[in-house]
């Protein structure tokens, strides 16, 4: 990959971000840090009911209407839908209202103050309708609210023959695992400016991940061409999914209202609407059904995974893809079937979370590994290693590992960073005594890099690179930067590509009218994939000034940034592009849902250690140890700030973060009642890296951003049964839910002393 | 709702606006004196990105009404640099990766500005809850307790 004189000196290092000085000194431009002359404020009139028919909308006294711009569904100029994957959700309810937080009508006024009071002062009547609330529901379809069925989406992946295996099977263990939803709290609330022109259309700004998916939104909306919907990203403060899909229905409401009153307006969500409106993680529900022979191997894995899409159909189909494909874990088996659904109900939908439908199927699998473990007398390291998958074993998709992989070193590793023999020796001792009980578990599990299946033949994504007359290089592609480091790590890459230096690599803000559409920023696929890219259109740039004889190999920075001035003066322009190619020997059958899903997994340990109070019921976190294999790591600091991120993340997912639901709609949409987790919360996070380079990722670059996402929660919950004995299914664990399950134990515990005497 | 005239000094700087009384401290920044550079997260007062220093304490300015800050001395981000320099607790954040999204930045530079004036030499519990009331979603606190600490100790 390198020649001799070209040793890499940029990827691998401690760079510092590209946009750090303008975030620390407060600069950087979000999009509430933006205003226009003449601008109006928008807001959302929303319905307040899980599902029903509007009969009127009116207004109410004491506001002065005519002030205002005012928006419904009949003004909307093309279609009313929101472009995605099915077409189902409209920008503004019809007719017919889904969810409790549905768009109804749309308000904009030049004073932020009074169009907040006049949203009180919209009122709407309503049919109300028969609405379903959860999973159960939904399945028993006595009342339907979506299709025939109630049901988004159902996969099943067969690999040999489960059936077959029941009755060989030494042992069969069972298990219900069992996840809420979470919300993203990315600390920006959403929020979008838009303005129309007749000459130039729209140009919508704002906190987003996937600019071209908002302009494919806003184009049928209005009827216009791609030339005609201009979409920037403002700098973003956190998305973590959910700025995936949900910018295009807030930059489709800020748009209309441009359109209609012909003035700049913005639309900023406050926390509370945010939170109550926007996507979340889908809720699941697993079951195994697990054969096992005595000496420890897995025979067979059927597995049912469920998840609650809310009421549109969004990503729902794409989320339940890769939590079915994660569902049987890092594991060999012969024998697997997952059947998945994702359902429909009266809630705002659930969308893109960081890991994407996995963290929930691995919590299921790695809370019921201990499970399967337990019954055959094994410690759950060793059933795991008697049955992690290899080199040259395939998963249940029949996904060949191609890769060196070597879990049972990377569990062994991860348990000796963390104590974990003397520690469960030494708490199994001091729990004797006591109300508080110490335990340490652990979870091994993988995340697939990049769009699932065809998904990355399908984007066909596209970067650009392109010289400048001062010998710096922009980097163009749609990749957003949301605080993960897309702009530091995509410059690290072409700066080593070229033999420049990192500060002459610059990396240009998503425009779609400047940028080439390079997909979308989800799915840890821009280091992997679009890191990848930019490498071949750097090496191709590169190739053009060594083949007009403007450099000579062994070149420095400084003479590679001449050589650039001089092609452009005596040549021209100097532009290259890339387009993804797959790589070969890839197969994916999207009918039988078999083949290579993921160009590559990036592999992990994580062991928690935690102390559980059993007189208040909460549980304190000691220690955690993340060891992760993600291929070459391109910037230390970038990708230790990637895993611990997700860690705390996933620690407010296990232990902290309820969603309370009240008639579809979120009861504590607030940061008071909905707690992440804080400084004083969180244990030390150890990260620990191995580096397999992946040959057809970024000078080795695996994905790394939804990985830790995926191991915590589980782990946790391991943690947990090692201090108290007992086996919790569910997430989030609160308090309440272990004083619960104490008090049930004690009981039992009481009755066997009774019956005893 | 009657406006009323406060004045105060800014980084420095005496302003004056005329606005109702209640408006909040962190839109009279960011609206009327153009200081984005203070964020909005929850507006209920548990996230601090609007933290800034007023008279020296660490308070949520989406929680002060303007007639309170009157004749006071407020600190916000934009001050922080001194004559074009980066503040080496700036510099810290740089270099230890504790600026991801950059959201919370602003105002997790000015809780450890607060903690560093009061405790130069924090433990690792005192950067906690010093920075307890400032929330965080990218990076787990852990590169932004480095970034404290670094200042901490070469401050030795």
């Amino acid at each position: 990959m390198y020649s001799k004189s070209m040793e890499p000196r940029i990827v691998g290092t401690a760079v510092p971000r590209k946009e750090a000085a303008a975030k620390v000194t407060g600069t950087a431009q979000y999009v509430d840090d933006v205003s226009l002359p003449g601008m109006l404020h928008g807001v959302t009139v929303r319905s307040g009911h899980p599902r029903a028919l509007i009969r009127h909308i009116h207004f109410g006294d004491g506001i002065p209407w005519h002030e205002f711009t005012i928006v419904t569904a009949r003004d909307i100029p093309g279609r009313n839908i929101v472009t995605l994957i099915f077409d189902d959700q409209p920008f503004l309810a019809d007719g017919e209202i889904n969810h409790p937080e549905e768009p109804v009508l749309l308000l904009a006024h030049e004073n932020k103050d009074m169009v907040r009071r006049a949203r009180q002062h919209v009122f709407i009547d309503y049919d109300p309708l028969p609405a379903i609330f959860d999973i159960d529901e939904a399945l028993q379809a006595k009342t339907i609210i979506w299709g025939e069925d109630n049901v988004f989406k159902r996969y099943c992946i067969e690999k040999g023959d489960v059936d077959a295996v029941w009755s060989q099977a030494d042992f069969i263990v069972e298990g219900e695992y069992s996840t809420e939803a979470q919300e993203q709290l990315y600390i920006e609330p959403q929020g979008m400016l838009a303005t129309w022109d007749p000459e130039t259309g729209i140009t919508v700004r704002g906190s987003m991940q996937c600019p071209f998916y908002v302009q494919k939104a806003l184009m049928p909306l209005f009827n216009l061409p791609a030339e005609k919907v201009r979409v920037i990203q403002q700098e973003t403060g956190g998305a973590f999914g959910g700025k995936e899909e949900y910018p295009s229905m807030i930059a489709g409401h800020a748009a209309l209202l441009a359109w209609k009153s012909g003035r700049p307006v913005k639309m900023i969500y406050d926390r509370e609407e945010d939170m109550a409106a926007t996507t979340k993680r889908h809720p699941s529900r697993t079951r195994h059904r697990t054969a096992v022979s005595r000496d420890g191997r897995l025979l067979a894995m059927d597995i049912e995974f469920i998840i609650d899409g809310g009421a549109y159909a969004t990503l729902s189909s794409v989320v339940l893809s890769r939590g079915t494909i994660h569902a049987a874990g890092p594991y060999r088996c012969d024998n697997i079937r997952v059947r998945s659904t994702a359902v429909a109900t009266n809630t705002p939908p659930h969308g893109a979370f960081r890991g994407f439908g996995a963290p929930q199927s691995l919590f299921a699998i790695e809370r019921h590994m201990n499970k399967v473990a337990r019954t055959l007398g094994l410690t759950p390291e060793e059933f795991r290693r008697r049955n992690f998958l290899r080199q040259g074993d395939s998963t249940a998709t029949g996904q060949l590992i191609k890769q060196p992989l070597d879990l049972a070193r990377l569990q062994q590793r991860a348990l000796q960073l963390a104590g974990y023999a003397d520690k469960l020796e030494r708490f199994s001792r001091l729990n004797r005594e006591g109300t508080r009980k110490k335990g340490i578990g652990f979870s091994t599990f993988m995340h697939g890099a990049g769009f699932t299946g065809s998904g990355e033949r399908h984007l066909q994504s596209v970067v650009h690179l392109e010289a400048r007359a001062d010998g710096t290089v922009c980097v163009l592609s749609s990749m957003t930067e949301m605080g993960q480091g897309t702009n530091t790590i995509l410059a690290q890459i072409a700066a080593e590509a070229l033999g420049t230096s990192y500060e002459q690599v610059q990396v240009l803000r998503p425009d779609t009218a400047q940028v080439p559409n390079s997909g979308p920023t989800v799915a840890s696929r821009t280091a992997m994939v679009i890191g990848r890219l930019v490498q071949s259109a750097a090496l191709s740039l590169k190739e053009k000034l060594l083949q007009a004889a403007l450099l000579q190999p062994g070149y420095t920075p400084e003479q590679f940034q001449s050589a650039c001035r001089e092609y452009i003066c005596s040549i021209g322009p100097l532009k290259t592009s890339a387009q993804y190619e797959e790589p070969p020997g890839v197969h994916w059958d999207d009918e039988k849902y078999r083949g290579e899903a993921y160009g590559a997994f990036s592999w992990a340990v994580h062991v928690a250690e935690v102390t559980v109070d059993t007189v208040t019921g909460e549980i304190q976190l000691d220690d955690f140890v993340a060891l992760q294999e993600v291929g070459r790591v391109l910037n230390p600091v970038l990708a230790r700030g990637q895993i611990e991120g997700g860690v705390a993340q996933a620690i407010g997912y296990a232990l902290y973060e309820k969603v309370v639901w009240r008639d579809g709609g979120m009861a504590n949409n607030q940061m008071t009642n909905y707690i992440m987790p804080t400084a004083m919360d969180l244990p030390p996070i150890r990260v620990y890296f191995e580096e397999i380079p992946y040959e057809h990722g970024a000078m080795g670059a695996k994905g790394i951003g939804e990985l830790p996402m995926d191991g915590p929660a589980p782990a946790i919950l391991n943690a947990v049964e090692n201090a108290l004995g007992i086996s919790f299914c569910h997430i989030p664990l609160l308090p309440e839910d272990v004083l619960s399950e104490l008090s049930v134990a004690r009981e039992a515990a009481l009755d066997l002393a009774g019956s005893v005497v | 709702m009657a406006e009323c005239s406060v004045s105060f000094t800014v980084n420095g700087r005496i302003q004056s606006v005329t606005v109702p009384p209640m408006k909040r401290l962190l839109d009279v920044l960011r609206e009327d004196l153009n200081l984005t550079g203070t964020k909005e997260g929850c507006g209920e007062g548990e996230c601090g990105a609007c933290a800034v220093l007023l008279n020296d304490e660490l308070v949520n300015s989406c929680l002060v009404p303007v007639r309170d800050a009157s004749g006071a001395r407020i600190c916000t981000i934009e001050g922080v640099p001194a004559a074009g320099q980066l503040h080496r607790l700036q510099q810290a954040f740089i270099e230890a990766g504790a600026a991801q999204c950059g959201i919370c930045t602003p105002g997790m530079i000015m809780a450890g500005l607060q903690l560093l004036s009061r405790c130069p030499h924090p433990t690792l519990e005192e950067i906690r809850e010093g920075l307890s009331g400032n929330l965080c979603r990218c990076t787990g606190y852990m590169r932004i307790f480095e970034a404290i600490q670094n200042v901490a100790q070469s401050s030795e």
